[in-house]
């Protein structure tokens, strides 16, 4: 089963394949067949390949090498897969969650007439996130990583008769860009230092002679800090931190499904994975590593404060996708990289999940995605409803969902750290997140119905096609949190499975077994429990804030009271707008100046003038090659008169 | 007594102008080529004098390469002027002008 690894991602990429040749009109039964059977076979393939990976439970991790891609005298890269613990977790959540997105898409995407196109990208999606992960090379995880990056592009700006999809599927492409720039200067530092970019003997390598790469480097930084910088950057963009975080509430453009797949489960989580992935040079560079971790706890934070104030349902998820891959990185920054992996699986369940369902209340509002209009579906749309607050509970981290697990995990790394601010960073961020996914939970499902009479008579559950995805998803978001119980909480013995699962992919750098941090078990229950009140108070709060029938009318009074810091938050801190003034038009001005003088008037200018010079040149002197062999004779004579006179004189 | 050397030169230089004369002005393309023939011959007859004077075959030898290389010419020049009579019943090369842009 495991030497048909390699069919994991190449299916999905044959179902895309296979798509673009069905002819003019196929059917939508043949596209749902193939389109859906294809994420279907990937997935059976990877539970097969997971279980015989998990039967010889042995450190080595499956390789298989294809074709060597390019070799030269200092660098040789090949095309190859890797199955090790993380990507094995990788895969698990990617086909997992791809397959029942793929499900639900049929059901959401019925009546679109893109239905074909859709699928196609979506396949083309999977098959490149699965080259992202299963490859065991930096340039096969880039060629997955661009790839996901152009369905991203793709299917963001899938309404392309509309004015503003494409417009957001640009900006994300533009935006990732600036990443993918560092992340390619991170692999050429790679390259010239090791000559390789495979896992396999790149890690070890330098996890046996750290010396390597704690030499001073450029930028002032070790070459580990340089290099973590680089790919960190990278992560930025691709996994939507600050400063390269504004792409994604503008891909709320895209189709909800693909939110849903794209923009919370799966390619957004590729930074993450990348730079879990790279622990070893992270571990070395700890000045990098510190800069992670406060970047995504000001990430997070700063993105839950945005959403409290969303009345879009998918911006309030979108900012909390931003706000939960800064938790992510504040774990991997902290060194919690299984921490990182554990609520990037628990998250890609709940938080596909919440979009899921917000796609199912906006197909029921026919299109509606504006919750000031919106309440008391909870009557229509009782599975929705249901699923949407399990979701909505596992986010906020209330005990025995998954994201309590895996949010405990990451405050407990950083109190155990000793980095109580950026603990108290994420305590509050969790109390937001709690209070924000509960205030939309109220506007969405409680209260009375304050949208049109039509949209009210429209209202209707979704198809099974759509709601057992749901279910299955819900299912997930409430028991992934189980392969990771805290000591603590396991009656002493020790059943953090996800965490001893991860073990021989967190590398030991020479010199660095350091031993576990450990705080006291008191005080760990004490901080267990405020996270927990944290969170129940979010909830508590928002209930009573927009419970009952309510509404919006604490957001008026908010707005009216604190105006200033609500027009703040509203605005999304103005971030778009000073990008806009400070960054974009600049650029496109000296991008005119370039276009109309330098490349207009300087550089046309003169090849033009070269050119017409020559023209003018070849119009007068033409008139000498008269054709007639008498006036050469004349040049002829006249030239050997003049070179005899210069002889002479 | 011999014939002083200035005087093969005057017949040389005269024979020279008079057949660049003709190159230059005669429009028959066979009246051209003698014309050339009578400069190549001027510069044979240079050499030819030359060589007695200053007691070396050099001179001489070189002639007979002048007078194989316009005997060829004569042929190669006489058997396109043919062709170019076959087709346009002239050899005016006034209007001759194959070559023009």
């Amino acid at each position: 089963m495991l030497e048909l690894l390699w069919l994991i991602p190449i299916l999905p990429l044959a179902g895309a394949a296979l798509n673009g040749c069905l002819g003019r009109n196929p059917s939508k039964t043949v596209v749902t067949v193939i389109n859906v059977g294809a994420p279907l076979f990937s997935l059976l393939l990877a539970l097969g390949c997971l279980w015989e990976y998990a039967q010889h439970v042995s450190p080595d991790a499956f390789q298989r090498i294809y074709y060597a891609w390019t070799t030269g005298s200092s660098l040789h890269i090949d095309v190859g897969f890797l199955l090790d613990p993380l990507s094995a977790v990788m895969l698990f959540v990617v086909t997992f969650v791809g397959f029942w997105i793929h499900v639900y898409s049929v059901g959401y995407m019925g009546h679109d007439e893109g239905y074909r196109r859709y699928f196609a990208y979506l396949n083309l999606f999977m098959g490149a996130m699965l080259l992202l992960i299963l490859g065991n090379n930096y340039v096969v995880m880039f060629v997955g990583w661009e790839g996901v990056g152009l369905c991203s592009y793709l299917l963001i700006g899938f309404y392309y008769d509309q004015p503003f999809p494409p417009y957001a599927g640009k900006k994300a492409f533009i935006v990732n860009r600036i990443g993918d720039f560092a992340f390619l200067i991170g692999m050429f530092a790679l390259v010239a230092h090791f000559g390789t970019l495979q896992y396999t003997e790149l890690f070890p390598r330098i996890a046996a002679q750290p010396g390597l790469v704690t030499g001073p480097y450029a930028l002032g930084l070790t070459l580990a800090g340089f290099i973590a910088l680089c790919f960190f950057v990278g992560a930025m963009g691709k996994s939507a931190q600050i400063p390269l975080y504004v792409w994604l509430p503008d891909a709320m453009a895209g189709p909800t499904p693909v939110s849903a797949l794209i923009h919370a489960a799966t390619m957004v989580t590729a930074g993450v994975y990348m730079v879990v992935r790279t622990n070893v040079i992270y571990q070395l560079a700890p000045g990098i590593s510190q800069f992670v971790a406060v970047i995504g706890a000001v990430t997070a934070i700063f993105a839950a404060s945005i959403a409290l104030v969303q009345t879009d349902i998918k911006k309030v998820l979108a900012y909390s996708t931003v706000s939960q891959l800064g938790y992510m990185f504040l774990a991997a920054g902290l060194g919690a990289y299984s921490a990182a992996v554990f609520h990037l699986g628990t998250h890609a369940f709940f938080k596909a999940l919440l979009f899921l369902g917000s796609g199912s209340v906006i197909h029921a509002m026919g299109g509606e995605q504006d919750m000031t209009k919106m309440g008391g579906l909870k009557k229509q749309l009782p599975k929705t409803y249901r699923t949407f607050w399990i979701g909505a509970l596992a986010i906020a981290g209330i005990p025995p969902l998954a994201g309590f697990f895996s949010k405990d995990e990451i405050l407990h790394a950083a109190a155990a750290n000793g980095q109580w601010l950026l603990w108290l960073v994420g305590l509050i961020t969790a109390g937001l997140t709690a209070f924000y996914m509960f205030r939309a939970v109220h506007l969405t499902f409680e209260g009375k119905f304050r949208g049109t009479h039509e949209q009210e008579h429209h209202l209707h559950e979704s198809p099974a096609v759509m709601t057992v995805p749901l279910w299955i998803l819900a299912a997930g978001a409430v028991v992934s949190g189980f392969v990771g119980v805290p000591k603590l909480l396991s009656l002493g013995r020790d059943l953090n499975w996800i965490h001893h699962w991860l073990e021989p992919v967190i590398a030991v750098p020479q010199g660095l077994e350091a031993g576990e941090h450990n705080i006291g078990a008191g005080l760990e229950i004490l901080l267990v429990i405020i996270a927990v009140a944290v969170a129940a108070g979010g909830i508590l709060l928002a209930r009573s804030f927009y419970g009952g029938d309510k509404g919006t009318a604490k957001d008026r009074e908010w707005a009216s009271r604190f105006s200033g810091l609500y027009t703040l938050l509203a605005n999304k801190y103005y971030v778009d707008e000073i990008y806009d003034r400070g960054i974009v038009r600049p650029l496109a001005a000296l991008s005119t100046f370039f276009w109309k003088i330098v490349d207009v008037l300087l550089i046309d200018g003169t090849v033009n003038t070269a050119a017409s010079t020559a023209r003018v040149a070849g119009e007068v002197g033409r008139f000498t090659t008269t054709g007639n062999v008498r006036n050469y004779a004349l040049y002829f004579f006249v030239g050997v008169i003049l070179l005899f006179l210069w002889l002479i004189l | 007594m011999s014939v002083p050397i200035h005087w093969y030169l005057l017949l040389a230089a005269a024979m020279f102008c008079i057949g660049a004369a003709g190159a230059l002005t005669r429009r028959n393309g066979i009246s051209i080529f003698l014309s050339i023939e009578l400069m190549l011959n001027a510069a044979n007859l240079t050499l030819v004098a030359y060589s007695r004077l200053l007691d070396v075959r050099t001179g001489q030898l070189v002639v007979f390469f002048v007078l194989a290389v316009a005997a060829a010419e004569a042929a190669v020049g006489l058997a396109l002027f043919i062709a170019v009579f076959r087709q346009r019943h002239t050899i005016d090369l006034n209007r001759i002008n194959l070559m023009r842009w």
